[in-house]
């Protein structure tokens, strides 16, 4: 009953914005400046159907998935060096800062300049990401309860159960709120990156295409289509970090 | 088997021992009495490796020495039963007697449930159960029956007295009755030295 009520209310919210979307589209009544969302999901369904949209929709997600993935190794790399040699954390830290500092679009054009344009975007998630992740698990680290490292030494556990008895599971909160910051991160700053890089067949290509030829119908199907992802990601996000919280959180805090 | 030879300890410039000296024979109990700050702690911390003195050396030469903190320091994320066998080896063929030690504490049936789902004097009894499960040629027990009610209490001492015959001992406690139940010669904190009761 209770997922009933949910979902009608859900389908009112979204009836209400459509229908004020519509109401605004039909007041302009020119699509150059603003379409319907009939025309939008006609568009849509017109790219759907060809083989160009979902090439270009699976680069986009490989790209961001692959700058994602080296960003959160290299996090953790750097969070555990620099949480064991505090001279490198003092010397990659300001490092950290103005990179988080710095507006991502400034370091595409930056980077524009050393990288080619279908890494490009691969490097800007990465970038993205591993800062909070780097930040996020140096924390964790830091946090460890010391008494639990003392109990660890007294009864001579080795390097490897000192690490998955006591490490892990104190900095896997830690990592997973990283997680969930950098991969919302991830996918608009490598698609704000394809769109200032234009890499060959991305969803970012053809975001700047449609705005370069003022196609708006398709600017706002390429837009649905990133937030169609950013929903679909989001959600398997927090499924997949809801199964790991509950698989090192199930005992609370003693 | 621990020897202290005039060790000091200083915390933040302050001296919580100084020039401490106790050789303990193998398979002596000892029991270092008084008020609180006074060492006892940091006494059991020193031969457990987790403080270095200022001055002086602390020599251990237990193969293998376990430890019943003053409070449990139980991994929150494992249960009552896991806990006892990450001391062991951490591999399933250990769980059986980490199993058989927690029912000689009493707690057979929390096995299964996590430290934040056990009172105090349970986390306290699984504590315990670890450092004897792990079956050390030394023991340091640090105020090892607290938070237990006075059944309890009795009914570990007599499993503690069990258990640690012909094994090296060291008990920091406030309570004379505990120390005697152990068969402990009782070093008193008296002018800021431990002193034999003898």
């Amino acid at each position: 009953m209770k997922l009933v009520k949910r979902l009608g209310r859900g389908v009112l919210v979204l009836a209400f914005w459509l229908g004020l979307w519509a109401l605004l589209a039909r007041l302009v009544d020119t699509a150059l400046l603003l379409p319907g969302p009939w025309a939008v999901a006609t568009r849509l369904a017109e790219l759907a159907v060809t083989l160009d949209f979902w090439r270009a929709t699976a680069v986009s997600l490989l790209r961001v998935l692959l700058g994602a993935v080296l960003g959160v190794v290299t996090g953790v790399l750097l969070a555990a060096l620099t949480s064991r040699f505090r001279l490198l954390r003092a010397l990659l830290s300001p490092l950290l800062t103005i990179v988080r500092a710095t507006p991502v679009a400034s370091i595409i054009l930056l980077a524009l300049i050393w990288l080619g344009r279908d890494i490009l975007p691969c490097f800007i998630v990465w970038l993205m990401v591993l800062p909070v992740v780097w930040a996020n698990v140096s924390a964790g680290i830091e946090a460890v309860d010391g008494h639990l490292l003392e109990l660890a030494a007294v009864y001579r556990f080795s390097w490897g159960r000192t690490l998955r008895r006591i490490y892990v599971p104190s900095v896997m909160p830690y990592f997973l709120s990283a997680l969930r910051t950098g991969m919302g991160l991830a996918w608009k700053a490598g698609v704000a990156a394809e769109v200032l890089t234009v890499p060959a067949k991305s969803i970012g290509r053809y975001l700047y295409e449609s705005k370069l030829y003022l196609e708006t119908t398709d600017l706002f199907a390429w837009t649905a289509v990133v937030v169609l992802c950013s929903l679909v990601i989001e959600k398997l996000m927090l499924a997949a970090i809801g199964r790991m919280d509950r698989r090192w959180n199930r005992g609370g805090q003693a | 088997m621990i020897y202290y030879d005039s060790v000091t300890l200083t915390y933040g410039g302050e001296p919580v021992l100084e020039d401490f000296s106790l050789h303990i024979a193998p398979g002596a109990h000892i029991a270092l009495m008084g008020r609180s700050g006074c060492g006892k702690s940091s006494a059991l911390n020193l031969a457990a490796g987790l403080l270095t003195p200022s001055a002086g050396s602390v020599r251990v030469e237990a193969k293998r020495l376990a430890y019943v903190f003053q409070e449990p320091r139980l991994l929150p994320w494992l249960t009552a039963a896991e806990n006892m066998n990450a001391v062991l080896s951490d591999k399933p063929e250990t769980m059986p007697r980490a199993l058989e030690w927690l029912a000689a504490v009493g707690l057979a049936d929390a096995a299964g449930r996590y430290p934040a789902e056990l009172s105090g004097g349970m986390r306290q009894r699984v504590n315990l159960a670890r450092a004897l499960a792990y079956d050390g040629d030394a023991l340091l027990l640090d105020e090892p029956l607290e938070g237990l009610d006075k059944p309890l209490q009795a009914e570990m001492l007599s499993l503690l007295r069990r258990c640690t015959e012909g094994k090296t001992l060291l008990l920091a406690t406030h309570d004379p009755a505990q120390a005697q139940a152990l068969g402990c010669r009782i070093l008193k904190y008296q002018d800021k030295a431990f002193v034999s009761e003898e």
